[in-house]
Protein backbone atom coordinates (compact mmCIF):
# COMPACT_ATOMS: atom_id res chain seq x y z
CA UNK A 1 0.00 0.00 0.00
CA UNK A 2 1.36 3.34 -0.70
CA UNK A 3 2.89 5.60 1.67
CA UNK A 4 1.50 8.78 2.45
CA UNK A 5 4.31 10.71 0.75
CA UNK A 6 4.09 8.37 -2.60
CA UNK A 7 -0.19 9.81 -2.42
CA UNK A 8 1.28 13.10 -1.97
CA UNK A 9 3.09 13.00 -5.29
CA UNK A 10 -0.24 11.48 -7.16
CA UNK A 11 -2.16 14.12 -5.98
CA UNK A 12 0.14 16.94 -7.40
CA UNK A 13 0.27 14.55 -10.72
CA UNK A 14 -3.21 14.73 -10.25
CA UNK A 15 -3.52 18.43 -9.73
CA UNK A 16 -1.38 18.78 -13.13
CA UNK A 17 -3.43 16.72 -14.76
CA UNK A 18 -6.81 18.19 -14.13
CA UNK A 19 -5.73 21.77 -15.17
CA UNK A 20 -3.84 20.04 -17.99
CA UNK A 21 -7.18 18.54 -18.95
CA UNK A 22 -10.15 21.66 -18.41
CA UNK A 23 -7.19 24.10 -20.46
CA UNK A 24 -7.36 22.19 -23.14
CA UNK A 25 -10.74 22.16 -23.80
CA UNK A 26 -11.79 25.57 -22.44
CA UNK A 27 -14.11 23.88 -20.50
CA UNK A 28 -14.82 22.01 -17.61
CA UNK A 29 -14.65 22.26 -13.53
CA UNK A 30 -11.36 22.84 -12.03
CA UNK A 31 -11.99 23.62 -8.37
CA UNK A 32 -14.36 21.01 -7.05
CA UNK A 33 -12.02 18.86 -8.47
CA UNK A 34 -9.46 20.55 -7.37
CA UNK A 35 -10.51 20.53 -3.95
CA UNK A 36 -11.16 16.56 -3.94
CA UNK A 37 -7.69 15.55 -5.23
CA UNK A 38 -6.31 13.92 -2.15
CA UNK A 39 -10.12 12.37 -1.27
CA UNK A 40 -10.12 10.61 -4.38
CA UNK A 41 -6.18 9.54 -4.21
CA UNK A 42 -6.67 8.08 -0.68
CA UNK A 43 -9.98 6.62 -1.42
CA UNK A 44 -8.75 4.63 -4.62
CA UNK A 45 -4.69 3.72 -3.24
CA UNK A 46 -5.70 3.09 -0.50
CA UNK A 47 -9.07 3.39 1.43
CA UNK A 48 -11.17 0.69 -1.18
CA UNK A 49 -10.52 -2.43 -1.60
CA UNK A 50 -11.00 -3.06 -5.34
CA UNK A 51 -10.31 -5.65 -8.37
CA UNK A 52 -7.58 -4.94 -10.13
CA UNK A 53 -9.70 -5.09 -13.80
CA UNK A 54 -13.42 -3.58 -13.86
CA UNK A 55 -17.05 -5.04 -14.34
CA UNK A 56 -20.48 -3.50 -14.02
CA UNK A 57 -21.69 -5.57 -11.07
CA UNK A 58 -18.78 -5.54 -8.52
CA UNK A 59 -19.30 -8.37 -6.86
CA UNK A 60 -16.41 -9.04 -3.96
CA UNK A 61 -15.30 -5.59 -4.66
CA UNK A 62 -15.85 -2.30 -2.87
CA UNK A 63 -17.50 0.34 -5.23
CA UNK A 64 -17.69 4.00 -5.71
CA UNK A 65 -20.13 6.15 -6.69
CA UNK A 66 -19.63 10.14 -7.76
CA UNK A 67 -22.91 12.15 -7.71
CA UNK A 68 -21.47 15.42 -7.95
CA UNK A 69 -20.57 14.45 -11.67
CA UNK A 70 -19.11 17.53 -13.31
CA UNK A 71 -15.92 17.05 -10.83
CA UNK A 72 -15.12 14.29 -13.71
CA UNK A 73 -11.33 15.92 -14.25
CA UNK A 74 -10.14 14.33 -11.05
CA UNK A 75 -12.39 10.96 -11.35
CA UNK A 76 -11.22 10.35 -14.82
CA UNK A 77 -7.36 11.56 -13.58
CA UNK A 78 -7.50 9.05 -10.60
CA UNK A 79 -9.38 6.38 -12.64
CA UNK A 80 -6.48 6.64 -15.52
CA UNK A 81 -3.59 6.43 -12.66
CA UNK A 82 -5.41 3.38 -10.77
CA UNK A 83 -5.18 1.45 -13.86
CA UNK A 84 -8.68 1.81 -15.15
CA UNK A 85 -7.87 3.04 -19.01
CA UNK A 86 -4.77 4.40 -20.54
CA UNK A 87 -3.64 7.14 -19.02
CA UNK A 88 -3.27 8.79 -22.74
CA UNK A 89 -6.96 8.34 -22.92
CA UNK A 90 -7.07 11.95 -20.22
CA UNK A 91 -6.14 13.61 -23.62
CA UNK A 92 -9.63 12.94 -25.27
CA UNK A 93 -11.55 14.43 -22.16
CA UNK A 94 -14.46 16.77 -23.52
CA UNK A 95 -13.44 16.12 -27.33
CA UNK A 96 -16.18 14.42 -29.55
CA UNK A 97 -16.37 10.76 -29.90
CA UNK A 98 -14.74 10.20 -25.98
CA UNK A 99 -15.20 8.06 -23.34
CA UNK A 100 -14.08 11.05 -21.23
CA UNK A 101 -17.82 12.89 -21.51
CA UNK A 102 -18.06 16.18 -19.58
CA UNK A 103 -19.90 14.02 -16.84
CA UNK A 104 -19.36 10.78 -16.06
CA UNK A 105 -21.25 8.13 -17.88
CA UNK A 106 -21.42 4.52 -18.20
CA UNK A 107 -22.51 5.21 -22.30
CA UNK A 108 -19.53 5.24 -24.12
CA UNK A 109 -18.01 2.19 -21.97
CA UNK A 110 -15.52 3.72 -19.65
CA UNK A 111 -14.14 1.16 -17.37
CA UNK A 112 -14.19 2.41 -14.23
CA UNK A 113 -18.10 4.40 -13.63
CA UNK A 114 -21.12 2.59 -12.99
CA UNK A 115 -24.00 5.12 -13.38
CA UNK A 116 -24.16 8.42 -15.35
CA UNK A 117 -24.14 11.54 -12.87
CA UNK A 118 -24.39 15.22 -13.90
CA UNK A 119 -27.71 16.01 -13.48
CA UNK A 120 -27.37 16.46 -9.38
CA UNK A 121 -28.75 14.71 -6.65
CA UNK A 122 -28.95 11.17 -7.73
CA UNK A 123 -26.50 9.24 -6.29
CA UNK A 124 -27.02 8.69 -2.93
CA UNK A 125 -30.12 6.58 -4.42
CA UNK A 126 -28.01 4.98 -6.78
CA UNK A 127 -25.48 4.10 -4.21
CA UNK A 128 -28.12 2.67 -1.14
CA UNK A 129 -29.16 0.60 -4.17
CA UNK A 130 -26.17 -0.98 -4.96
CA UNK A 131 -25.90 -1.25 -1.32
CA UNK A 132 -29.01 -3.06 -1.09
CA UNK A 133 -28.05 -4.92 -3.68
CA UNK A 134 -24.33 -6.23 -1.54
CA UNK A 135 -26.53 -7.00 1.15
CA UNK A 136 -28.69 -9.59 -0.99
CA UNK A 137 -25.58 -11.08 -2.37
CA UNK A 138 -24.47 -11.68 0.81
CA UNK A 139 -21.48 -9.60 -0.39
CA UNK A 140 -19.55 -7.61 2.90
CA UNK A 141 -17.65 -5.27 0.85
CA UNK A 142 -18.60 -1.62 1.43
CA UNK A 143 -20.16 1.27 -0.96
CA UNK A 144 -19.08 4.23 -1.13
CA UNK A 145 -20.08 7.87 -2.99
CA UNK A 146 -19.30 11.49 -3.19
CA UNK A 147 -22.11 14.10 -3.29
CA UNK A 148 -21.39 18.22 -3.33
CA UNK A 149 -22.31 20.19 -0.26
CA UNK A 150 -24.45 22.36 -2.52
CA UNK A 151 -25.87 18.96 -4.46
CA UNK A 152 -27.83 18.70 -1.07
CA UNK A 153 -30.02 21.36 -1.90
CA UNK A 154 -31.80 19.09 -3.89
CA UNK A 155 -34.85 17.07 -2.49
CA UNK A 156 -33.87 13.40 -3.95
CA UNK A 157 -31.07 13.39 -1.50
CA UNK A 158 -33.32 13.08 1.45
CA UNK A 159 -35.42 11.12 0.41
CA UNK A 160 -32.30 8.39 0.08
CA UNK A 161 -30.72 9.65 3.77
CA UNK A 162 -34.10 8.94 4.98
CA UNK A 163 -34.51 5.30 3.29
CA UNK A 164 -31.08 4.38 4.26
CA UNK A 165 -31.40 4.61 7.90
CA UNK A 166 -35.01 3.64 8.01
CA UNK A 167 -33.74 0.26 6.55
CA UNK A 168 -30.23 0.13 8.37
CA UNK A 169 -27.84 0.18 5.51
CA UNK A 170 -24.78 0.32 7.39
CA UNK A 171 -22.75 -0.80 4.23
CA UNK A 172 -22.35 2.31 2.91
CA UNK A 173 -20.20 5.41 3.57
CA UNK A 174 -21.66 9.02 1.87
CA UNK A 175 -18.91 11.32 1.86
CA UNK A 176 -19.89 15.30 1.79
CA UNK A 177 -17.52 17.51 0.17
CA UNK A 178 -17.60 20.78 2.51
CA UNK A 179 -16.56 23.56 0.52
CA UNK A 180 -19.09 25.75 1.26
CA UNK A 181 -19.06 27.14 -2.30
CA UNK A 182 -21.59 26.72 -5.59
CA UNK A 183 -21.75 28.03 -9.03
CA UNK A 184 -23.31 31.21 -7.54
CA UNK A 185 -21.23 31.93 -4.74
CA UNK A 186 -21.29 30.52 -1.21
CA UNK A 187 -24.10 27.77 -0.16
CA UNK A 188 -24.74 30.20 2.70
CA UNK A 189 -25.85 32.47 0.65
CA UNK A 190 -27.39 30.52 -2.11
CA UNK A 191 -29.64 28.14 0.02
CA UNK A 192 -27.76 28.22 3.83
CA UNK A 193 -28.79 24.45 4.37
CA UNK A 194 -27.56 24.87 8.19
CA UNK A 195 -25.79 22.05 10.30
CA UNK A 196 -25.71 19.28 7.89
CA UNK A 197 -23.88 17.24 10.81
CA UNK A 198 -27.25 18.08 12.73
CA UNK A 199 -29.29 17.20 9.81
CA UNK A 200 -27.67 13.25 9.02
CA UNK A 201 -27.86 12.78 12.58
CA UNK A 202 -31.32 13.70 12.61
CA UNK A 203 -31.99 11.33 9.26
CA UNK A 204 -30.53 8.60 11.52
CA UNK A 205 -26.89 8.44 10.25
CA UNK A 206 -23.65 8.13 11.87
CA UNK A 207 -21.59 11.50 11.45
CA UNK A 208 -18.12 11.75 11.04
CA UNK A 209 -15.94 15.00 10.58
CA UNK A 210 -12.94 15.43 8.83
CA UNK A 211 -11.96 18.61 9.72
CA UNK A 212 -8.99 19.03 7.34
CA UNK A 213 -10.22 17.31 3.90
CA UNK A 214 -7.15 17.88 1.88
CA UNK A 215 -4.37 16.65 4.16
CA UNK A 216 -4.10 12.81 2.98
CA UNK A 217 -2.95 11.63 6.95
CA UNK A 218 -6.46 13.32 8.09
CA UNK A 219 -8.55 11.74 4.89
CA UNK A 220 -7.15 7.79 5.94
CA UNK A 221 -7.41 8.20 9.55
CA UNK A 222 -11.26 9.36 8.95
CA UNK A 223 -12.22 7.33 6.96
CA UNK A 224 -10.67 4.36 8.84
CA UNK A 225 -12.84 5.43 11.53
CA UNK A 226 -15.91 5.48 9.02
CA UNK A 227 -14.80 2.20 7.80
CA UNK A 228 -15.06 0.80 11.28
CA UNK A 229 -18.60 2.43 12.51
CA UNK A 230 -19.85 0.14 9.45
CA UNK A 231 -22.06 -2.94 10.11
CA UNK A 232 -23.50 -1.39 13.27
CA UNK A 233 -26.85 -0.58 11.72
CA UNK A 234 -26.62 2.09 10.72
CA UNK A 235 -25.70 4.35 7.24
CA UNK A 236 -22.16 6.49 7.61
CA UNK A 237 -21.92 10.04 6.63
CA UNK A 238 -17.95 11.80 6.43
CA UNK A 239 -18.40 15.52 5.92
CA UNK A 240 -14.98 16.09 4.53
CA UNK A 241 -14.06 19.75 4.86
CA UNK A 242 -12.26 20.99 1.66
CA UNK A 243 -11.12 24.51 -0.10
CA UNK A 244 -12.11 24.23 -3.31
CA UNK A 245 -9.38 24.80 -5.90
CA UNK A 246 -6.67 23.84 -3.62
CA UNK A 247 -2.87 23.41 -4.71
CA UNK A 248 -3.62 26.51 -6.93
CA UNK A 249 -3.67 29.39 -5.19
CA UNK A 250 -5.27 31.62 -6.91
CA UNK A 251 -8.29 28.87 -7.53
CA UNK A 252 -8.53 28.84 -3.43
CA UNK A 253 -11.32 29.97 -1.63
CA UNK A 254 -13.66 31.07 -4.30
CA UNK A 255 -16.38 29.84 -6.35
CA UNK A 256 -14.91 31.61 -9.66
CA UNK A 257 -13.01 28.71 -10.74
CA UNK A 258 -16.25 26.54 -10.00
CA UNK A 259 -16.77 25.48 -13.72
CA UNK A 260 -13.87 27.94 -15.48
CA UNK A 261 -11.13 26.73 -17.43
CA UNK A 262 -7.21 28.83 -17.16
CA UNK A 263 -5.68 30.60 -19.61
CA UNK A 264 -2.24 29.76 -20.73
CA UNK A 265 -1.07 32.00 -18.44
CA UNK A 266 -3.04 30.71 -15.53
CA UNK A 267 -1.91 27.35 -16.63
CA UNK A 268 1.35 27.72 -16.44
CA UNK A 269 1.71 29.43 -13.10
CA UNK A 270 -0.94 26.58 -11.50
CA UNK A 271 1.62 23.72 -12.85
CA UNK A 272 4.64 25.63 -11.82
CA UNK A 273 3.22 25.47 -8.21
CA UNK A 274 2.61 21.37 -8.84
CA UNK A 275 6.06 20.62 -10.27
CA UNK A 276 5.59 17.12 -11.88
CA UNK A 277 6.20 13.55 -9.95
CA UNK A 278 4.99 11.02 -12.00
CA UNK A 279 4.99 12.06 -15.67
CA UNK A 280 2.60 13.90 -17.61
CA UNK A 281 0.19 12.31 -20.33
CA UNK B 1 -64.31 -12.57 -38.86
CA UNK B 2 -62.43 -14.17 -35.75
CA UNK B 3 -64.38 -13.48 -32.86
CA UNK B 4 -63.11 -13.60 -29.18
CA UNK B 5 -64.83 -14.32 -25.69
CA UNK B 6 -64.35 -12.62 -22.62
CA UNK B 7 -63.74 -14.67 -20.31
CA UNK B 8 -64.68 -12.29 -17.33
CA UNK B 9 -63.62 -8.87 -16.73
CA UNK B 10 -60.01 -8.61 -14.68
CA UNK B 11 -58.01 -5.68 -13.88
CA UNK B 12 -54.78 -5.42 -16.25
CA UNK B 13 -53.12 -4.29 -12.77
CA UNK B 14 -53.79 -7.65 -11.32
CA UNK B 15 -52.02 -9.18 -14.29
CA UNK B 16 -49.36 -7.59 -13.24
CA UNK B 17 -49.34 -8.54 -9.97
CA UNK B 18 -49.87 -12.38 -10.66
CA UNK B 19 -46.75 -12.23 -13.00
CA UNK B 20 -44.67 -11.06 -10.37
CA UNK B 21 -45.65 -13.91 -8.05
CA UNK B 22 -44.94 -15.94 -10.69
CA UNK B 23 -41.50 -14.13 -11.47
CA UNK B 24 -40.80 -14.11 -7.56
CA UNK B 25 -40.91 -18.05 -7.84
CA UNK B 26 -39.08 -18.51 -11.10
CA UNK B 27 -36.44 -16.00 -10.99
CA UNK B 28 -34.38 -15.12 -7.58
CA UNK B 29 -32.86 -12.14 -9.33
CA UNK B 30 -36.15 -10.44 -9.52
CA UNK B 31 -36.32 -7.31 -6.64
CA UNK B 32 -39.73 -5.50 -6.30
CA UNK B 33 -39.72 -1.99 -5.11
CA UNK B 34 -42.98 -0.07 -4.48
CA UNK B 35 -44.11 3.80 -3.29
CA UNK B 36 -46.89 3.19 -1.55
CA UNK B 37 -49.42 1.78 -3.07
CA UNK B 38 -48.76 -2.16 -2.68
CA UNK B 39 -52.54 -2.91 -2.75
CA UNK B 40 -53.22 -0.65 -6.19
CA UNK B 41 -50.38 -2.60 -8.05
CA UNK B 42 -51.38 -5.76 -6.49
CA UNK B 43 -47.68 -6.54 -5.12
CA UNK B 44 -48.96 -8.11 -1.94
CA UNK B 45 -48.49 -11.98 -2.84
CA UNK B 46 -44.51 -11.10 -3.99
CA UNK B 47 -44.21 -8.94 -0.94
CA UNK B 48 -45.49 -11.73 1.37
CA UNK B 49 -43.67 -14.42 -0.53
CA UNK B 50 -40.05 -12.58 -0.88
CA UNK B 51 -39.93 -9.77 1.74
CA UNK B 52 -36.18 -10.04 1.88
CA UNK B 53 -36.73 -9.24 -2.12
CA UNK B 54 -39.28 -6.33 -1.39
CA UNK B 55 -38.71 -2.97 -0.94
CA UNK B 56 -40.91 -0.69 0.56
CA UNK B 57 -39.69 3.03 -0.16
CA UNK B 58 -42.66 5.53 1.38
CA UNK B 59 -43.79 8.65 -1.06
CA UNK B 60 -40.28 8.88 -2.47
CA UNK B 61 -40.52 7.79 -6.16
CA UNK B 62 -37.49 9.50 -7.24
CA UNK B 63 -35.68 7.37 -4.84
CA UNK B 64 -37.56 4.29 -6.28
CA UNK B 65 -35.98 5.13 -9.49
CA UNK B 66 -32.44 5.53 -8.43
CA UNK B 67 -32.62 2.64 -5.82
CA UNK B 68 -33.27 0.42 -8.82
CA UNK B 69 -30.93 1.88 -10.56
CA UNK B 70 -28.35 1.12 -8.07
CA UNK B 71 -29.60 -2.36 -7.49
CA UNK B 72 -28.70 -3.55 -10.85
CA UNK B 73 -25.27 -3.37 -10.13
CA UNK B 74 -24.83 -7.23 -9.01
CA UNK B 75 -27.09 -8.77 -11.22
CA UNK B 76 -30.76 -7.62 -9.64
CA UNK B 77 -33.43 -7.24 -11.72
CA UNK B 78 -35.47 -4.65 -10.52
CA UNK B 79 -39.45 -3.93 -11.18
CA UNK B 80 -40.80 -0.22 -9.37
CA UNK B 81 -44.38 0.11 -8.93
CA UNK B 82 -46.55 3.01 -8.70
CA UNK B 83 -49.26 4.63 -10.75
CA UNK B 84 -47.71 5.87 -14.17
CA UNK B 85 -47.89 9.33 -13.33
CA UNK B 86 -45.53 8.87 -10.49
CA UNK B 87 -43.62 6.39 -12.69
CA UNK B 88 -42.91 9.00 -15.59
CA UNK B 89 -43.49 12.35 -15.25
CA UNK B 90 -42.41 13.04 -11.44
CA UNK B 91 -39.07 10.80 -12.21
CA UNK B 92 -38.23 11.51 -15.66
CA UNK B 93 -34.71 12.83 -14.86
CA UNK B 94 -33.91 9.96 -12.77
CA UNK B 95 -35.31 7.86 -15.46
CA UNK B 96 -33.31 9.53 -18.21
CA UNK B 97 -29.96 9.67 -16.44
CA UNK B 98 -29.79 6.88 -13.90
CA UNK B 99 -31.82 4.28 -15.93
CA UNK B 100 -32.18 5.19 -19.67
CA UNK B 101 -28.67 6.68 -20.25
CA UNK B 102 -26.67 4.49 -18.03
CA UNK B 103 -28.39 1.61 -19.46
CA UNK B 104 -29.62 0.00 -16.43
CA UNK B 105 -31.98 -3.11 -16.52
CA UNK B 106 -34.85 -1.62 -14.76
CA UNK B 107 -38.57 -2.37 -15.52
CA UNK B 108 -41.09 0.48 -14.57
CA UNK B 109 -44.12 -0.76 -13.86
CA UNK B 110 -47.05 2.12 -14.22
CA UNK B 111 -50.33 1.37 -13.14
CA UNK B 112 -53.62 3.34 -13.57
CA UNK B 113 -52.92 5.12 -16.68
CA UNK B 114 -55.08 7.10 -18.47
CA UNK B 115 -58.42 8.13 -17.90
CA UNK B 116 -59.72 5.27 -16.64
CA UNK B 117 -58.53 5.89 -13.49
CA UNK B 118 -61.60 7.69 -13.15
CA UNK B 119 -62.80 9.29 -10.32
CA UNK B 120 -59.85 10.40 -9.14
CA UNK B 121 -59.17 12.62 -11.84
CA UNK B 122 -56.56 14.50 -14.14
CA UNK B 123 -53.96 15.31 -11.39
CA UNK B 124 -53.57 11.15 -11.63
CA UNK B 125 -54.87 10.51 -15.18
CA UNK B 126 -51.15 10.93 -17.35
CA UNK B 127 -52.26 11.03 -21.05
CA UNK B 128 -48.32 11.98 -22.06
CA UNK B 129 -46.05 8.72 -20.59
CA UNK B 130 -46.10 6.94 -23.86
CA UNK B 131 -44.31 9.82 -25.16
CA UNK B 132 -42.31 10.42 -22.52
CA UNK B 133 -40.78 7.12 -21.88
CA UNK B 134 -40.86 6.77 -25.83
CA UNK B 135 -38.61 9.62 -26.53
CA UNK B 136 -36.24 7.83 -23.99
CA UNK B 137 -33.30 5.99 -26.13
CA UNK B 138 -33.17 2.28 -25.34
CA UNK B 139 -36.69 2.32 -23.24
CA UNK B 140 -39.08 -0.24 -24.64
CA UNK B 141 -42.51 0.83 -24.39
CA UNK B 142 -45.37 -1.48 -23.56
CA UNK B 143 -48.64 -1.24 -23.20
CA UNK B 144 -51.14 -3.86 -22.49
CA UNK B 145 -54.71 -4.56 -23.04
CA UNK B 146 -56.18 -7.12 -20.93
CA UNK B 147 -54.75 -9.59 -17.82
CA UNK B 148 -53.64 -12.66 -19.39
CA UNK B 149 -51.73 -10.32 -21.66
CA UNK B 150 -50.29 -8.20 -19.24
CA UNK B 151 -49.35 -11.26 -16.97
CA UNK B 152 -47.36 -12.63 -19.46
CA UNK B 153 -45.67 -9.18 -20.55
CA UNK B 154 -44.49 -9.32 -17.05
CA UNK B 155 -42.66 -12.49 -17.27
CA UNK B 156 -41.60 -11.66 -20.59
CA UNK B 157 -39.78 -8.37 -19.44
CA UNK B 158 -37.62 -10.01 -16.71
CA UNK B 159 -36.13 -11.90 -19.82
CA UNK B 160 -35.21 -9.27 -21.45
CA UNK B 161 -31.98 -6.94 -20.91
CA UNK B 162 -32.52 -3.40 -20.64
CA UNK B 163 -35.05 -0.47 -19.14
CA UNK B 164 -39.10 -1.23 -19.89
CA UNK B 165 -41.61 0.79 -19.07
CA UNK B 166 -45.09 -1.40 -19.07
CA UNK B 167 -48.22 0.46 -18.35
CA UNK B 168 -51.57 -1.17 -17.48
CA UNK B 169 -54.24 0.19 -15.85
CA UNK B 170 -57.06 0.11 -12.62
CA UNK B 171 -60.17 -1.24 -14.62
CA UNK B 172 -62.06 -4.38 -14.50
CA UNK B 173 -61.76 -5.11 -18.24
CA UNK B 174 -63.04 -7.99 -20.54
CA UNK B 175 -59.87 -10.97 -20.95
CA UNK B 176 -59.84 -12.19 -23.91
CA UNK B 177 -55.91 -12.95 -25.02
CA UNK B 178 -55.18 -16.66 -24.07
CA UNK B 179 -54.34 -18.10 -20.61
CA UNK B 180 -50.39 -18.65 -20.59
CA UNK B 181 -49.34 -17.22 -23.45
CA UNK B 182 -46.16 -16.40 -24.66
CA UNK B 183 -45.52 -12.60 -25.36
CA UNK B 184 -42.99 -11.71 -27.76
CA UNK B 185 -41.59 -7.79 -27.21
CA UNK B 186 -42.08 -5.87 -30.59
CA UNK B 187 -44.02 -8.49 -32.11
CA UNK B 188 -48.01 -7.13 -33.23
CA UNK B 189 -50.43 -9.94 -32.64
CA UNK B 190 -53.40 -10.27 -35.52
CA UNK B 191 -56.30 -10.41 -33.76
CA UNK B 192 -58.83 -10.34 -37.41
CA UNK B 193 -58.15 -10.53 -40.60
CA UNK B 194 -60.07 -7.63 -43.36
CA UNK B 195 -59.61 -5.60 -46.26
CA UNK B 196 -61.40 -2.40 -45.92
CA UNK B 197 -59.41 -0.55 -42.77
CA UNK B 198 -56.51 -1.64 -40.56
CA UNK B 199 -57.32 -0.67 -37.05
CA UNK B 200 -54.35 -0.85 -34.81
CA UNK B 201 -54.77 -0.44 -31.02
CA UNK B 202 -53.10 -0.42 -27.63
CA UNK B 203 -53.83 -1.18 -23.87
CA UNK B 204 -57.88 -0.75 -23.19
CA UNK B 205 -58.82 0.28 -26.95
CA UNK B 206 -57.67 -3.44 -28.32
CA UNK B 207 -61.21 -4.88 -26.71
CA UNK B 208 -62.87 -1.55 -27.94
CA UNK B 209 -61.27 -2.29 -31.38
CA UNK B 210 -62.37 -5.95 -31.36
CA UNK B 211 -66.30 -4.47 -30.66
CA UNK B 212 -65.61 -1.58 -33.43
CA UNK B 213 -64.80 -4.16 -36.07
CA UNK B 214 -67.70 -6.43 -35.10
CA UNK B 215 -70.35 -3.38 -35.62
CA UNK B 216 -68.40 -2.63 -38.70
CA UNK B 217 -68.80 -6.09 -40.22
CA UNK B 218 -72.34 -5.88 -39.73
CA UNK B 219 -72.26 -2.66 -41.72
CA UNK B 220 -70.00 -4.34 -44.64
CA UNK B 221 -66.25 -3.77 -43.72
CA UNK B 222 -63.84 -5.85 -43.09
CA UNK B 223 -61.55 -4.53 -40.36
CA UNK B 224 -58.09 -5.55 -39.61
CA UNK B 225 -56.70 -5.42 -36.03
CA UNK B 226 -53.95 -5.16 -34.88
CA UNK B 227 -52.76 -5.77 -31.08
CA UNK B 228 -50.05 -3.49 -30.96
CA UNK B 229 -48.70 -4.11 -26.77
CA UNK B 230 -45.36 -2.84 -27.70
CA UNK B 231 -45.13 1.08 -29.08
CA UNK B 232 -41.36 0.54 -29.27
CA UNK B 233 -40.06 -0.48 -30.51
CA UNK B 234 -43.14 -0.75 -33.00
CA UNK B 235 -43.46 -3.97 -35.47
CA UNK B 236 -43.37 -1.80 -38.64
CA UNK B 237 -43.66 -4.72 -41.13
CA UNK B 238 -46.88 -5.77 -39.62
CA UNK B 239 -48.28 -2.60 -39.75
CA UNK B 240 -47.05 -2.07 -43.55
CA UNK B 241 -48.17 -5.68 -44.35
CA UNK B 242 -51.82 -4.73 -43.01
CA UNK B 243 -51.87 -1.12 -44.62
CA UNK B 244 -50.62 -2.26 -47.96
CA UNK B 245 -53.68 -4.80 -47.80
CA UNK B 246 -56.21 -2.07 -46.66
CA UNK B 247 -54.72 0.85 -47.78
CA UNK B 248 -56.46 3.02 -44.92
CA UNK B 249 -55.62 3.12 -40.90
CA UNK B 250 -57.22 3.78 -37.75
CA UNK B 251 -54.95 4.43 -34.66
CA UNK B 252 -56.19 3.88 -31.31
CA UNK B 253 -54.78 4.56 -27.32
CA UNK B 254 -55.83 5.54 -24.14
CA UNK B 255 -53.62 8.63 -24.46
CA UNK B 256 -52.41 12.03 -25.82
CA UNK B 257 -52.12 12.18 -29.85
CA UNK B 258 -49.23 13.74 -29.54
CA UNK B 259 -46.42 11.41 -28.30
CA UNK B 260 -48.28 8.63 -28.86
CA UNK B 261 -48.78 4.95 -30.74
CA UNK B 262 -50.04 7.18 -33.48
CA UNK B 263 -47.63 9.37 -34.18
CA UNK B 264 -45.10 6.47 -34.29
CA UNK B 265 -47.11 4.75 -36.63
CA UNK B 266 -47.72 8.14 -39.18
CA UNK B 267 -43.95 8.18 -38.73
CA UNK B 268 -43.62 4.82 -40.18
CA UNK B 269 -46.02 5.05 -43.16
CA UNK B 270 -44.45 8.83 -44.08
CA UNK B 271 -41.24 6.88 -44.77
CA UNK B 272 -42.80 4.08 -46.19
CA UNK B 273 -45.90 4.01 -47.32
CA UNK B 274 -47.81 6.97 -46.86
CA UNK B 275 -51.58 5.90 -45.73
CA UNK B 276 -54.79 8.11 -45.07
CA UNK B 277 -54.88 8.07 -40.90
CA UNK B 278 -57.46 8.70 -38.13
CA UNK B 279 -56.05 9.22 -34.90
CA UNK B 280 -57.87 7.52 -31.80
CA UNK B 281 -57.14 9.41 -28.77
CA UNK B 282 -57.39 12.45 -26.43
CA UNK B 283 -56.54 16.01 -28.18
CA UNK B 284 -54.22 17.41 -26.57
CA UNK B 285 -56.21 17.82 -23.44
CA UNK B 286 -55.67 16.97 -19.47
CA UNK B 287 -58.65 14.61 -18.45
CA UNK B 288 -61.12 15.12 -15.40
CA UNK B 289 -63.44 13.09 -12.83
CA UNK B 290 -66.05 10.48 -13.90
CA UNK B 291 -66.36 6.95 -14.36
CA UNK B 292 -64.22 4.88 -16.82
CA UNK B 293 -66.87 4.43 -19.18
CA UNK B 294 -68.14 8.24 -19.03
CA UNK B 295 -64.58 9.25 -19.88
CA UNK B 296 -63.69 6.83 -22.65
CA UNK B 297 -67.00 8.15 -24.14
CA UNK B 298 -66.73 12.05 -23.43
CA UNK B 299 -62.87 11.71 -24.74
CA UNK B 300 -63.58 9.98 -27.73
CA UNK B 301 -62.05 6.73 -26.78
CA UNK B 302 -64.47 3.47 -27.34
CA UNK B 303 -65.71 1.11 -29.78
CA UNK B 304 -67.87 4.25 -31.53
CA UNK B 305 -65.24 6.39 -31.64
CA UNK B 306 -63.19 3.63 -33.42
CA UNK B 307 -66.19 2.60 -35.95
CA UNK B 308 -66.23 6.74 -36.81
CA UNK B 309 -63.19 6.84 -37.53
CA UNK B 310 -62.77 3.68 -39.12
CA UNK B 311 -65.74 4.79 -41.64
CA UNK B 312 -63.87 8.52 -42.19
CA UNK B 313 -60.47 7.45 -42.95
CA UNK B 314 -62.26 4.70 -45.32
CA UNK B 315 -63.62 7.91 -47.46
CA UNK B 316 -60.20 9.40 -47.62
CA UNK B 317 -58.28 6.13 -49.53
Amino acid sequence: MPNTQQLQDLTTQVRRDILRMVHKVNSGHPGGSLGCAEFFVSLYQNIMDRKETFDMDGIGEDLFFLSNGHISPVFYSVLARSGYFPVNELNTFRLINSRLQGHPTTHEGLPGVRVASGSLGQGFSVALGAAETKKLNHDKHLVYSLHGDGELQEGQNWEGIMYAAANNIDNIISTIDLNGQQIDGATDDVLPMGSLRAKFEAFGWTVVDIEQGNDIDAILTGMAEAKALTGKGKPVCVLLKTVMGNGVDFMMHTHAWHGKAPNDEQLEIGLAQNPETLGDY
Amino acid sequence: MKTYTNTGNKDTRSGFGAGLTELGKTNENVVALCADLIGSLKMDDFKANHPDRFFQVGIAEANMIGLAAGMTIGGKIPFTGTFANFSTGRVYDQIRQSVAYSDKNVKICASHAGLTLGEDGATHQILEDIGLMKMLPGMTVINTCDYNQTKAATIAIAEHHGPVYLRFGRPKVANFTPENQTFEIGKAVQLTEGNDVTIVATGHLVWEALEAAKALLEKGISAEVLNIHTIKPLDDKAILDSVSKTGCIVTAEEHNYLGGLGESVARVLALHHPTPQEFVATDDTFGESGTPEQLMEKYGLNADAIIKASEKVIKRK
